[in-house]
């Protein structure tokens, strides 16, 4: 029967896997801003239901709080807040569209090249057993990486030369810590240099 | 459920024509399944939208001194929504000629959906949850994040200045108070030790006392501060600056009408139903009813560990799971409850009071209380909880992605336990044959 026929796993990939490109697409081709904005996030969001297809939900949920929600807040305000006239429309000129054509062309021929360069990506469908084992997966790897564990059990390549760091030890700690403090210190330097400028006396009672 | 479907239902059916039975994964038990499940959740949101802005008129009426709506339907005016809902069908469609249409007719849908969304991720009892996220809050969180996209769509396509004022004081209010609320969820999920909303509500099994609000001090202030939080991220007074009736005639929805409407509202109470549930999850232990009727000491009905491991079907852990769902709702009701109260009692902040409530005093009392939860288990005080022991927390699976037999072979770990803290600190031994 039909019904029975279908691979699920392959047909859900595909619509998640059309929805991402087709909204890509869609961001490339409309002029009007605010729109690009909201087919960027239908585009973002469907890459997040590929993770989510491939079990890693941590990942895809991840990708929902920082690219969906995130960056698309701020490129709202972004639009919101410079905008000079109700709908911006961005006209793109000839020259444009060829340098983009050619960038994006060039980019997209080299991922496809690596997308090929995998062994596994002629190897048949995975079964349904295997599908399912690759769910159990969870996030708890990853919070073990950081304080202290490798997922995979390997000796750590990034542990310094002469230190003992014996096989499963991760040394991903201290460059997550370094990240997050660089980031506070992001975040303090962009508040500064937004700050309201010291305003004379004479106007002070306006702000 | 599908098993069951096809072997039970479907096959006796068939059996009735004396046609074969089907096999138990048979493609049509799933689909059933599925169909059941799907409309159960959605009628979570239409069915509760339904009753909540009922009770909202009901509970309005009561605290103005007034009786509310009392005719529609008999007693209590019970039909007050069903003829509001047949109203707002009647009503025209209409798209404002300056707006941006496309995003003006989608803007509602958006916000619908994302409020729908989190419920994919919310227990309704042990085991019973659309799909079992393994860090099932942070995928709230992030879905509960997106609802403001439809809003802020909304304010910018109407092409009306009130609206696009509503989008912007509604932007700004959920990405400021997107930081405390993160900060508050967090706590729960350092005293379980889990992501898992699951696992979050079987540890507090149990009496009353081991629900995470009373595990100590911090943690109940941080249960306030998650409230407030909740209160402003689904937008509801006195937090509702986007709609603002009297400085906006309506905020970000001046310009629907009919349907679209009513769709923005099903999201904010579907978003309130989903925020107080997952209060009641985090701190209120979620299905676990204060005395544990069901639990092992008095009745000994629920399922244990290894019947919901493995999937077993009983009918008195159903019911159990039954009055599980039941607390867990009436828990959430009750915080939909308290915000409706919250609305009618509280007059509307102004934007920069908003701002002052989420910066000045909500991520500081968010941040103190972070630390206060951290030290209070460090230093391993006095707590009312008695969370259920763990299953041991498998760090590590890494079945199927890497080639296990090569690395046996070599020697190598093929897995790592951490059953408590005794291993984070290194002192439980390496079994035999395994290194760490």
């Amino acid at each position: 029967m039909l019904f029975a026929a279908i691979q699920w796993h392959s047909f859900f990939f595909l619509l998640f896997a059309l929805l991402t490109c087709g909204f890509a697409l869609a961001v490339v081709f409309s002029s009007n801003v605010v729109r690009m904005a909201f087919f960027l996030t239908i585009s973002l969001g469907a890459a997040a239901g590929l993770f989510f297809l491939a079990g890693a939900e941590f990942v895809g949920a991840m990708q929902f709080m920082i690219y969906v929600g995130g960056t698309l807040v701020l490129l709202i305000f972004g639009v919101m807040l410079t905008a000079h006239e109700r709908f911006i429309s961005m006209k793109t000129r000839a020259g444009e569209w060829v340098l983009a054509a050619f960038l994006g062309g060039g980019l997209f021929l080299l991922l496809v090249r690596a997308a090929l360069m995998v062994p596994q990506w002629n190897s048949p469908n995975l079964q349904r057993d295997q599908v399912a084992q690759s769910e159990v997966h969870d996030s708890a790897a990853i919070g073990a990486a950081v304080s202290a564990y490798r997922a995979d059990g390997l000796p750590s390549s990034a542990a310094p030369a002469g230190t003992a760091a014996s096989p499963g030890k991760s040394v991903y700690l201290l460059p997550f810590e370094i990240v997050s403090v660089h980031l506070l210190v992001v975040l303090i330097g962009a508040g500064y240099l937004a700050r309201a400028k010291k305003r004379t006396s004479a106007n002070a009672w306006q702000a | 459920m599908a098993e069951f479907i096809n072997s039970r239902l479907i096959s006796t059916l068939l059996g009735w024509f004396s046609i074969d039975a089907l096999p138990p994964d048979h493609w049509l038990g799933f689909v059933l399944a599925a169909l059941v499940h799907t409309v159960l959740v959605i009628h979570v949101v239409a069915v509760g939208a339904l009753l909540f802005i009922w009770m909202e008129r009901k509970v309005s009426g009561r605290i103005q001194d007034r009786l509310g709506p009392t005719r529609v339907g008999g007693k209590f005016g019970w039909l007050q929504t069903l003829a509001d809902g047949l109203k707002l069908i009647t009503k025209e469609d209409i798209t404002p000629g300056n707006a941006d249409s496309l995003l003006f007719k989608l803007a509602p849908y958006v916000s619908f959906a994302a409020s729908f969304a989190g419920y994919l991720a919310l227990p309704f009892s042990d085991g019973w949850v659309g799909h079992h996220v393994n860090c099932g809050i942070f995928f709230i969180i992030a879905i509960v994040g997106m609802e403001v996209f439809g809003v802020i769509l909304a304010g910018y396509a109407s092409g009306s200045k009130w609206s696009l004022f509503g989008g912007m004081r509604e932007a700004a209010q959920v990405v400021s108070y997107e930081v405390p609320m993160g900060m508050c969820v967090l706590i729960p999920v350092v005293i379980c030790g889990s992501m898992d909303l699951i696992t979050i509500g079987q540890m507090q099994a149990g009496f009353f006392t081991n629900w995470i609000v009373f595990h100590d001090p911090f943690a109940f202030v941080v249960f306030w501060v998650y409230f407030t939080c909740a209160t402003a991220s689904v937008n509801r007074a006195p937090f509702d600056l986007a709609e603002a009736e009297s400085e906006l005639v309506a905020g970000f929805h001046t310009e629907y009408s009919g349907l679209r409407w009513s769709f923005f509202f099903m999201a904010e109470y579907g978003s309130m139903f989903l925020v107080s549930g997952l209060a009641a999850i985090l701190f209120f232990g979620g299905w676990n009813g204060p005395i544990p009727i069901f639990g092992p000491d008095l009745l000994n009905l629920a399922y244990s560990d290894a019947e919901i491991a493995s999937g077993t079907f009983r009918l008195g852990g159903y019911i159990a799971n039954l009055a599980g769902c039941m607390n867990f709702i009436g828990k959430a009701v009750t915080g939909v409850t308290v915000m409706m109260w919250i609305r009618w009692t509280l007059p509307r902040l102004r934007i920069d009071q908003v701002m002052t409530t989420c910066l000045k005093y909500c991520v500081p009392l968010g941040a103190v209380c972070f630390v206060g939860v951290v030290g209070w288990q460090w230093a391993h005080l006095w707590s009312p909880n008695d969370l259920r022991p763990q299953q041991p927390r498998i760090a590590v699976r890494e079945r199927g992605l890497f080639d296990l037999p090569a690395r046996e072979a070599s020697g190598m770990a093929t897995r790592v336990e951490l059953t408590d803290k005794a291993a984070w600190a290194g002192t439980v031994p390496v079994p035999a044959g395994e290194t760490r």
